[in-house]
């Protein structure tokens, strides 16, 4: 297979050209450790106040309010752990959501074994998180509350703005996973209320490894890594400049291009579903119609189960992802799936397509031809399908 | 992940199909855990199995294991055919990643549960054939959630 069709960038994203050649200098050229003295070293440290910069702008914060992290999963343990360990003295109840990433819910559920309650809260059928749901589940001793900005896998975008004034009424910080929709939909922690956000360089056409979380300047959370002073000591080790450097630019770029990015994509995504949903029967889309994250799309497919529909799709050069147990190696589908109310046999069946600005419409239209080749071809292969035909014969 | 042998199975399955009139059949596992095989066998006067088909329901090794199981048992008696273990369908397809086993598991079962079906059609005892436990009711309830998928 000669082409590659890259529909995965929900999972990571290629690095843009402009972003690796903002990077290289700091590999080869521009080495020095930031945190020293020598004017060698200016460079560096320069050039990680310069991305920081352009972060803070890029949501409405300070600069002295982001902290470069090794990650959103770093960032999300980072928020939800510290605010427990500083917060402790007021209480110990934690409100999330059923369809956080992992990065938050296993953070979650291992404060549980230490002595913290949590509410995970439930979804509606598109997932969103209702904001009187969250109003109702706070408890005098509710320290945080945590949902994501939009999710990972059905891409529906949640009412953050209108959780965060329910925790602000209530003097409960709010934290948001915002590893999707950082340099993909607009952000302004002010108008939000976020207390604290955690963001991925690699999601947007950045580098992997890096990240960061934007604290609100006042929150004591203290230090999550131990070590040096770096990060104003609140984040041990050496930063990774090269990385840091390159997601400044790419945050840069995002901002600069969201609009018509997101505009170019939506309209291609919104061709992907509708070609989909007319041409390939017992198909249902996962997430909301139209509130979504512009590049994602989430389908069941009835009958068939998503690893061998992700083997054959590979077979075409076209690289996507499913929700079915078989692909994690777990027993269940994945807990979105379930949370939004769909049977296990059909969140088996999912597939899950997310574009880029650089995703041709003939390369969607390639996918959706074959799509719906390997889901005849499954179907014909399956007991679910065989009995389903002979019961409405 | 998977082997040569494993992927050419799944890419090209071997007697996928239904048999009209089987002599017996058999349908394990559940859309619960994301796997469901069924196996039909027509076989003959002399409990030679003349012929084998699957239908399956799950990930690349699921269709490979029901490939290859019902491509061990054509041709051998009854009795062979129930020395078609699992390890057996392994060896037979190079090998299964670890979290694959219980795919193979299942073709052995499915093959146990269509042998068991010939058995009580027939009112004969099958030596070493015991009841196959992850047999599978009629699914109930199929058309309520068509709606909107
Ligand atoms: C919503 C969400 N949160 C957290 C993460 C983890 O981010 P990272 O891979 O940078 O650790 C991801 C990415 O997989 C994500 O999609």
């Amino acid at each position: 297979m000669s082409r590659l069709i890259y529909l995965d960038n929900a999972a990571t994203t290629q690095v843009e050209p402009e972003v690796l050649d903002a990077m290289i200098p700091y590999f080869t050229e521009y080495y020095g450790n930031p945190s020293a003295i020598y004017t060698f070293a200016g460079k560096a440290k320069g050039a990680i106040e310069e991305a920081r910069k352009i972060l803070a702008e890029g949501i409405g914060a300070r600069p002295e309010e982001i902290f470069f992290t090794g990650g959103g999963s770093e960032s999300d343990n980072w928020a939800i752990k510290a605010t427990a360990e500083a917060y402790a003295a007021k209480g110990h109840h934690i409100i999330t959501s059923k369809i956080e990433h992992h990065a938050v819910l296993h953070t979650a559920e291992y404060l549980e074994k230490n002595g913290c309650e949590v509410t995970y809260l439930d979804v509606d059928e598109n997932g969103l998180v209702s904001p009187e749901a969250v109003k109702a589940a706070i408890r005098p001793d509710t320290i945080l509350i945590s949902i994501m900005m939009a999710n990972n896998e059905i891409g529906t975008i949640e009412p953050v703005r209108e959780i965060g004034a329910v925790a602000k009424e209530n003097g409960i910080l709010f934290h948001t996973d915002a590893v999707q929709a950082f340099g993909h939909l607009p952000i302004n922690v002010e108008e939000m209320h976020i207390d604290m956000l955690s963001a991925s360089a690699h999601k947007l056409n950045g580098p992997k490894g890096v990240g960061f979380l934007y604290i609100r300047r006042g929150l004591k959370l203290r230090s999550f890594l131990h070590g040096g002073a770096q990060e104003r000591q609140r984040r041990a080790g050496t930063h990774n400049v090269a990385g840091i450097v390159g997601m400044g630019k790419a945050a840069e770029i995002a901002f600069r291009e969201m609009e018509k990015r997101s505009a170019y994509v939506t309209e291609l995504r919104n061709h992907l579903i509708e070609r989909v949903l007319a041409e390939v029967p017992y198909t249902r889309l996962n997430g909301d119609r139209w509130n979504r994250l512009p590049g994602n799309a989430s389908f069941c497919f009835r009958f068939i189960e998503g690893e061998s529909l992700l083997i054959l799709l590979d077979q075409n050069g076209i690289c996507a992802s499913s929700g079915s147990a078989c692909t994690s190696g777990a027993l269940d589908p994945s807990h979105v799936l379930l949370a939004i109310g769909l049977p296990h046999e059909i969140a088996h069946g999912s597939l899950r397509i997310s574009l880029s600005g650089k995703t041709t419409k003939e390369e969607i239209d390639f996918t959706v031809d074959r799509i719906k080749e390997i889901v005849e071809r499954l179907r014909n292969m399956s007991p679910l399908y065989e009995d389903f035909v002979k019961k409405n014969a | 992940m998977y082997s040569e042998k494993v992927m050419d199975h799944f890419n090209n399955p071997r007697n996928v199909g239904e048999i009209e009139q089987p002599s017996g059949v058999g349908t394990v596992g559940n859309a619960k855990c994301g796997d469901i095989m069924r196996i039909y066998l027509d076989i003959d006067e002399n409990g030679v199995i003349q012929d084998a088909k699957f239908k399956t329901f799950g990930c690349g090794a699921a269709v490979a294991t029901s490939s290859m199981a019902t491509e061990l048992v054509k041709g051998k008696t009854v009795q062979e055919a129930l020395q078609v273990t699992n390890k057996a369908v392994m060896e037979a397809l190079d090998g299964l990643p670890p979290v694959k086993v219980h795919c193979s598991l299942l073709a052995e079962e499915a093959i146990h549960a269509a042998l068991w079906d010939y058995a009580e059609k027939n009112h004969i005892q099958i030596e070493g054939l015991e009841k196959p436990v992850a047999d599978i009711e009629e699914k109930e309830g199929a058309e309520e959630t068509t709606e909107g998928y």
